[in-house]
């Protein structure tokens, strides 16, 4: 029998490393090969930049958010301007800034990870992006089309739960529904598209070897993720084209003095709402179950109850939508129900918490800035998992919901949890794509500066949340407690931001005059770090065949391969 | 002319009650909570302005606070057990040098057993956890209310509160008077809520939690305050542009108090001659096409009844105090205090402002 690791060897010895930068062409060509491409790497990288794109809009509004909260009776947003701004900033955040970065992630690692040389559908994964964009564009474009009231445009309003009966012709006369449920509408088509297409190609373009329970875990978290998107994004595209039916045609679904029920869009919104939380959150798992590893030098514990706990997390995520509306006066026997099931997703949660502790245990820790943005997820998303569980429990979610408690939450997930795994993954995979090393200090300095604003920004949100300030509110006035809380929420906002602009130098820096990465820069063990950096348009010269999770230990330790233990 | 700048009021408040909230909230809200004996037998104008989930003065609020510390004090432990593990891991095996770099650590895929130790505690937390959610659900909305107990409507309305109360034919807006309970001597208060046009949510933390006002759904809750005073709390649902100023006032009377108020409005207003021009202009500016006041033409349903609007104490369902000046800039203009309000500008000469104001201090 062959030595298995023998085809390896020959693609990470036979590639010469590549020449970091890119060949200069003229600007045109550029830009046709941006839209022509079909590459998964560069849609991927596309993915990418669309979700910095729209984090920097998306930011600005959350600082004018911030500012006008700040302190009591402030007049910097009128309540209108306002309205559009979180409405806005959670849309965009959402779908634009999370959703393009799982894809992206996902289209640019996946391929490179089992081993394959593009997508299954190449131009469909085209088509996915495109959709996305222009699904984007056209959402930011109602700042500029129409004038809307006192000329602010005509940017939704309604929050992005866009709770009905507020979306009606009624209370909403312009246009500004319009353009977020047709908006959303178009980029989830491309949403459903690009899973499909991820789906097939993980079941079907695996390398030689790579078996389902051989796949790394971020493919195998990316993987529920689709599962996720195909199942639970449907949902939110029928309640929206039923509000464009009742809009635009006079259908009268949610309209409640002619029959319709203002509580069936919220039964249809949050069946997407709550797994979207696990679509976004179960690859920044994935992230952390690649850096975790590698930089504590051992292999993940309990792999198979790793992925059990993915699938456990997918789903139950399908039965625990109620838990966002216990205050819309449910019997008690629903309102239970749903607390328990909430209460049941923490059992898998926490073993994931587990698994990633015990790997660090007995390890040889590498604190480098994608394992220190690793740390930092874990107990955030400890805490952020904590207070899911007192939201979980529905009397006192009587208390918490819609208050300020529900923003810190779900921004500790979402932030301190999804960004927190992204900024990880960015350093780790950066040094892949580029070819060249994030910088080391400005790192750690984006790495600090960004989470203590984090810290500054969301902590005091619980102590409002407890203190009775409800969310979505423009304005408050003096004495109700919220006065210093709030400042130092909005000096913590500015803080982060601090940190995105030092990142965002990093990047620009790094693909200019950082250090040159080679094939692999962490001394990794999946099949990404096996080719050049960054890899031809191909790929792999060879398609590699593999024997055990961990191909590159396989390769680099011939006397102790990981196939002698699975 | 008229000063037409945006006036607001600060609410008086018990302390500044800033230093303390990060520090030692609970601590705080416990001793509030033991001194919160209900006592007081005359009006009570303190503001409670502070509503701390954590210093409850009504009974089901009590019960979320007791639950909410036991799920606390459960999350504090798991906190500090697997935060320790992690930073216990962080410091005892991070690389401490090039020499860590020479040989890789022991390569562990994982065990059976600790895996199941590790899942059974989670496991038995959650079906604790659930078995006291329920009862504490069953507790609150299988509540049996005593014979005695007060029983208002309230309806949301894009920006203020309409309050009836059917026992008493009394109709109010934005300021809710119940009764003071006692243990010895119940006196709950049930709430229906509905609401005209979009959902609301209706919240006074240290009374109960929150509950939506859905149009079409008939939801309810209930309070049973024990110390008087005057609560305040806010809409919790984004129902448009004034949804900040769409704020709660719960004024809790002792029964005396309450009987006192509740015979005040159920007096009819009286039709003073001398501001007969006034109450003209009431009604030939169609202010009574959306405000009803008892006893004469208007009788709109759209806006606050205002047949004893100067009893209360704020305007604009709170957004500020109801003196003159505020009352002046109100009719002369309502979007400058509280822009996005239904009420349109209605043009009114200064004569006439001044005519209107004088009739609406006169329906006490």
């Amino acid at each position: 029998m062959a030595n298995p690791t023998s085809s390896l060897k020959e693609v990470g010895t036979e590639l010469a490393p590549a020449p970091p930068g890119r060949e200069h062409g003229t600007l045109t060509a550029w830009i046709q090969d941006l839209i022509f491409t079909v590459d998964h790497k560069k849609l991927g990288l596309m993915y990418v930049g669309m979700a910095w794109l729209f984090f920097i809009p998306a930011g600005i509004l959350a600082s004018l958010i911030r500012t006008q909260i700040a302190v009591p009776n402030n007049h910097v947003l009128g309540p209108e301007a306002f309205n559009q701004a979180i409405t806005m900033h959670g849309t965009a955040m959402i779908f634009f800034f999370a959703m393009p970065m799982v894809f992206g992630l996902a289209n640019y690692i996946v391929p490179l990870q089992i081993g394959a040389r593009d997508m299954a559908f190449p131009r469909l994964n085209a088509f996915s992006f495109w959709t996305t964009f222009f699904g984007a564009c056209f959402l930011f474009l109602s700042y500029i089309f129409g004038p809307g009231l006192y000329g602010m445009g005509a940017a939704p309003d309604a929050s992005w739960f866009a709770l009905a009966p507020l979306t009606s012709k009624a209370f909403s006369p312009g246009n500004n529904i319009d353009f977020w449920s047709l908006g959303l509408l178009i980029s989830g088509v491309g949403s459903v598209t690009g899973a499909v297409n991820v789906m097939v190609t993980i079941f079907c373009y695996r390398c030689k070897g790579l078996t389902l329970y051989r796949m790394p875990l971020f493919t195998w978290m990316v993987l529920v993720t689709m599962f996720l998107v195909v199942m639970f994004l449907p949902p939110l595209s029928a309640a929206q084209i039923m509000l464009v039916l009742e809009r635009f045609f006079g259908a009268k679904f949610f309209e409640a003095q002619a029959g319709g029920s203002a509580v069936l869009w919220q039964h249809f919104f949050w069946i997407f709402g709550h797994p979207e939380v696990y679509i976004l959150v179960l690859p920044a798992f994935g992230v952390i179950s690649e850096v975790v590893p590698v930089f504590s030098r051992k292999p993940i514990f309990g792999y198979p109850m790793m992925v059990a706990a993915s699938v456990m997390i997918g789903f139950i995520s399908a039965g625990v939508w109620a838990h966002h509306m216990f205050t819309i006066g449910m019997d008690s026997f629903s309102v239970t129900f749903f607390a328990f099931a909430t209460l049941v997703i923490s059992i898998p949660t926490g073993i994931k918490i587990f698994n990633w502790l015990a790997t660090m245990f007995g390890g040889k820790i590498r604190m480098e800035i994608p394992m220190l943005f690793c740390i930092a997820f874990l107990f955030q998303f400890l805490i952020a998992g904590l207070t899911g569980v007192m939201l979980g429990v529905a009397p006192f979610d009587w208390q918490l919901n819609d208050s300020y408690f529900v923003i810190a939450h779900f921004h500790y997930v979402i932030v301190g949890g999804i960004v927190f795994a992204v900024f990880a993954g960015f350093y780790y995979w950066y040094p892949k794509a580029v070819g060249r090393m994030l910088d080391h200090r400005l790192g750690l300095w984006h790495f600090w500066i960004f989470t203590a604003g984090f810290h500054l920004t969301f902590d005091p949100q619980h102590f409002l949340g407890f203190l009775g300030m409800p969310r979505r509110i423009y304005t408050y006035q003096e004495g109700r407690g919220w006065e210093f809380l709030n400042m130092l929420s909005t000096i913590g906002a500015f803080l982060q931001g601090v940190g995105a602009i030092i990142f965002i130098i990093n990047m620009i820096y790094a693909a200019r005059k950082g250090k040159i990465a080679g094939d692999d820069p962490w001394d990794a063990w999946t099949l990404e770090w096996i080719t050049s950096s960054p890899p031809p348009e191909y790929n792999f010269e060879q398609l590699p065949e593999v024997r055990s999770r961990r191909p590159l230990w396989d390769l680099k330790h011939p006397e102790d391969p990981d196939w002698r233990f699975e | 002319m008229l000063n037409h700048q945006y006036t607001r009021f600060s609410l008086a408040t018990r302390g500044s009650g800033r230093g303390w909230l990060l520090l030692g909230f609970t601590v705080v809200a416990f001793i509030g909570f033991l001194s919160s004996a209900p006592v007081a037998r005359a009006q009570d104008s303190t503001i409670r302005a502070v509503q701390n989930i954590f210093d409850p003065l009504s009974a089901p609020a009590e019960t979320l606070y007791s639950i909410s510390l036991l799920v606390m004090a459960v999350c504090a432990g798991i906190f500090l057990i697997v935060g320790g593990l992690l930073t216990y891991a962080i410091i005892r095996y991070r690389r401490r040098g090039p020499e860590d770099d020479r040989e890789e650590p022991p390569q562990v895929y994982g065990s059976a057993a600790i895996e199941l130790a590790w899942t059974v505690p989670p496991i038995l937390i959650v079906v604790m956890l659930v078995l006291v959610t329920a009862r504490t659900i069953g507790e609150i909305q299988h509540h049996k209310m005593p014979d005695a107990a007060e029983e208002i409507r309230v309806i949301g309305h894009r920006y203020w509160w309409e309050i009836r109360y059917p026992k008493h034919d009394v109709v109010t807006a934005n300021e809710i008077h119940v009764p003071l309970s006692s243990r010895q001597n119940r006196v709950p208060t049930e709430m229906v809520l509905e609401s005209a046009d979009v959902i609301h949510g209706f919240w006074v933390p240290q009374l109960n939690g929150k509950t939506m006002l859905v149009p079409n759904y008939r939801n309810t809750m209930w309070i049973e305050p024990y110390a008087t005073g005057i609560y305040l709390g806010n809409c919790t649902v984004l129902c448009g542009q004034q949804h900040a100023n769409m704020l709660i006032r719960v004024i809790v009377d002792p029964p005396d108090v309450y009987q006192k108020w509740l015979d005040s409005q159920k007096a009819k207003p009286v039709n003073d001659p001398q501001t007969a021009e006034g109450q003209r202009q009431f009604i030939s500016n169609s202010c009574g096409t959306c405000h009803r006041v008892e006893d004469s033409q208007a009788t709109g349903v759209f806006g606050p009844d205002l047949s004893h609007f100067a009893s209360r104490a704020t305007l604009g369902s709170g957004v500020a105090k109801n003196d003159d000046t505020n009352l002046r800039s109100w009719l002369h203009d309502p979007q400058v205090l509280k822009p996005g309000c239904l009420m349109p500008n209605m043009q009114l000469s200064d004569r006439q402002v001044d005519a209107i104001l004088a009739y609406l201090r006169t329906l006490k």
